[in-house]
């Protein structure tokens, strides 16, 4: 099966649809209109395609990973998302988005960001595009990811920490949406995975499937059958992996999210409704959302975009988890083995491809790196020490 | 295997019940009588005290009473309510501890359960309006589910006799609030500006607008709420609306410290001051 567009209300199966404030239905009616126009014209997606071209630096390479391959008997690609501008796949999206707004007519862009990996990418493009820029972060997470708010502030974006619940993404994701209800007229809301309302977790797919369509072509290239046996994303909201995924998904190759063990909502979590979406959601036994715990604050999130929701109760893709002990050894093997700082989300998809060697023995694994370890480097020495 | 194929039940809206329950007749009589209808908003399990509260702003000359149950992420809130509900949580308060409370509250007015959506969904539709129902809950607002959500909830509203009040925001469009009046049941909320929940300097131009506009669509009864702050503001959206409803400010003055006596003089005030218009 490929991945499909989701039904008029937005839906992947029982999952996703638009669960805003009245407030907002007019402007998601508004994007979803605006996203189908554009997409479907060949002059925005030239223009997308030269930016992600000349700008961020696409297509990213896939890296054969000779030595780690020997170490773990299970040979890896890591498509190098890490090398795109700004660290991160999340560049993707937001060259997307941006011209989206720029388009719509609206000039100031919000956004949420966990690791600051997305926050860091809107404020680049509000740069590029002359356009201003707030971005919503929580309290721990500006602590934990100083260089990433240091970095925004460079680059001309405001950064207004979240001070309620667990001070992490979903507090950053509820300041966001609460700005936006008060400046919808002038403001897009630059949401940074594939979740929230409709359009956004298809739109956001739609934006990333270049890293898939790209590692296909690159894996066609080099493998024999032309596919890997597995494909291995982490997944938070599932933004990196659902792009991976989408060229992908109808071949034969397995796909497996990784998620934290401390924020595995689609390992742990039955289906809720927060954040504009209805998908698993990690909750207490009255309809709470629970807070996440992980080392990643780009995954500290106890929902995952719906379409994730989807693949794995029509059993397309699987959901493994990992422990912080886990994705700290693979942070420093793939460092060790490639000369390659990881970023600790995709160390988590390394983590269980590293844990499940076994199981892998003899496959060809692609595994998504979407983006790199800098950020995560004052974080790792102190717990390295 | 498309998702599209699968019945989209997003899209399915029932329609609204012709009688008028408990909280809408109530609503008409007041109005019918030449009353200004006032709603304030007290959050559910907060401290010792809410349920004096409660029974407090209901002697003051509370039309109806919202009782919020508080949620983990409330996105239409602003800081006041936002601070009751987590407060309320941290305190222990769940669906369950509130609505036993409300089943022997006898406040002599409707009571109207204000939350959001995945309080009643993680419960189960039926369960949730069933639980409303048996503890004297005549309406229910749920302020993150849209008209074009809101089918599956009201089919199982509507069955246990639970008003479900829709929400009709400044930036519908024309088409969309006929569709979301003729949805709605016990009241009209017409949300005043652009913007969560919370006390404001000076009431926004737009509460009056959007108040006329969803008057000019439907006989039932219209209150503007989110942004209504004290007695002066109340009786200005007064002059368009049938009413209004009132949370940060009084839930302000709770987190203040101020208690029932306090709460129910300021809603006094207001009742006084809507009644000399």
């Amino acid at each position: 099966m490929a991945l499909s567009e989701p039904s008029a209300s937005g839906r992947f199966g029982e999952f996703g649809g638009r669960f805003v404030p009245e407030t907002l239905v007019p402007a998601c009616e508004d994007l979803e209109r605006a996203f189908r126009s554009a997409w479907g014209d060949p002059t925005f997606r030239d223009e997308l395609d030269s930016f992600l071209a000349d700008y961020a630096g696409r297509p990213s390479p896939l890296t054969e990973c000779h030595r780690l391959s020997e170490d773990l008997g299970v040979r890896v690609l890591l498509k190098r998302e890490d090398l795109n501008h700004t660290g991160s796949h999340k560049i993707n999206n937001v060259l997307g988005q941006a011209l989206l707004a720029r388009r719509m007519g609206k000039k100031r862009l919000v956004a949420e960001t966990g690791a600051g990996q997305h926050g860091v990418a809107t404020a680049t493009v509000a740069a590029l595009f002359g356009m201003e820029c707030m971005v919503y972060m929580g309290e721990v997470d500006m602590e934990r990811q100083a260089l990433n708010v240091f970095r925004m502030h460079l680059l001309g974006a405001e950064v207004v920490p979240a001070l309620s619940g667990s001070r992490t993404l979903k507090d950053a994701v509820n300041e966001a949406m609460r700005d936006w209800v008060a400046t919808v007229e002038s403001t897009h809301y630059c949401l940074g995975s594939v979740m929230g309302p409709h359009p956004y977790p298809w739109m956001v797919r739609e934006f990333h499937t270049v890293i898939g369509t790209e590692a296909r072509a690159q894996c066609a290239a080099l493998l024999d059958g032309g596919v890997p046996d597995v494909v291995a994303a982490c997944v938070g909201g599932g933004s990196n992996a659902i792009g991976i995924f989408a060229g992908f998904a109808d071949t034969d190759a397995e796909l497996v999210g990784v998620e934290p063990a401390g924020g595995a909502a689609v390992g742990r979590g039955v289906p809720g409704v927060v954040h504009g979406m209805r998908s698993y959601l990690m909750q207490d036994e009255f309809g709470q959302v629970q807070e996440a715990h992980s080392i990643s604050a780009g995954l500290d999130y106890p929902g995952v975009g719906p379409e994730h929701s989807f693949l794995s109760s029509v059993g397309r893709a699987r959901y493994e988890q990992v422990t912080d002990a886990e994705v700290i050894d693979a942070f420093q093997l793939l460092s060790r083995t490639e000369g390659i700082i990881p970023a600790l989300e995709p160390a988590h998809a390394l983590a269980w491809i590293s844990r499940d060697r076994a199981e892998l023995a003899g496959k060809t694994v692609l595994l998504n790196l979407s983006g790199r370890g800098d950020k995560d480097v004052g974080q790792m020495m102190e717990i390295l020490g | 295997m498309t998702p599209s194929g699968a019945l989209d039940e997003g899209l399915a809206i029932p329609p609204a019940p012709t009688h008028h329950g408990e909280l809408e007749t109530a609503l008409r009589a007041g109005r019918d009588r030449g009353r200004k209808l006032l709603v304030p908003y007290v959050t559910g399990g907060l401290g010792d005290e809410w349920v004096d509260i409660v029974r407090a702003v209901a002697d003051a000359g509370a039309d109806a009473i919202e009782i919020g149950v508080p949620f983990s992420d409330p996105v239409m809130d602003g800081p006041v309510i936002q601070a009751a509900s987590e407060q309320a949580l941290a305190g222990g308060a769940t669906p369950v501890t509130i609505l036993d409370r409300l089943r022997g509250i006898d406040a002599g007015v409707p009571l109207i359960v204000m939350t959001y959506y995945n309080v009643a969904f993680h419960a189960g539709h039926q369960r949730f309006a069933s639980s409303l129902a048996a503890a004297g809950v005549s309406g229910a607002i749920l302020p993150d589910l849209p008209l074009d959500e809101v089918g599956p909830w009201a089919v199982a509203a509507d069955a246990a006799d639970v008003e479900t009040v829709m929400l009709a925001a400044p930036t519908a469009p024309d088409d969309r609030l006929p569709r979301i009046v003729a949805r709605a049941r016990g009241f009209v909320y017409a949300v005043g500006l652009l913007g969560v929940t919370g006390e404001r300097d000076s009431l926004a131009s737009s509460s009056l607008t959007i108040a006329s506009r969803v008057k000019a669509v439907t006989d039932k009864p219209v209150l503007v709420g989110v942004g209504v702050s004290n007695a002066a503001q109340a009786v200005e959206i007064s002059q368009v609306a049938d009413g209004v409803v009132i949370g940060s400010a009084l839930m302000r003055r709770v987190l203040e410290g101020e208690g029932p006596l306090g709460a129910g003089a300021f809603i006094a005030e207001i009742r006084a001051a809507l009644d000399a218009g």
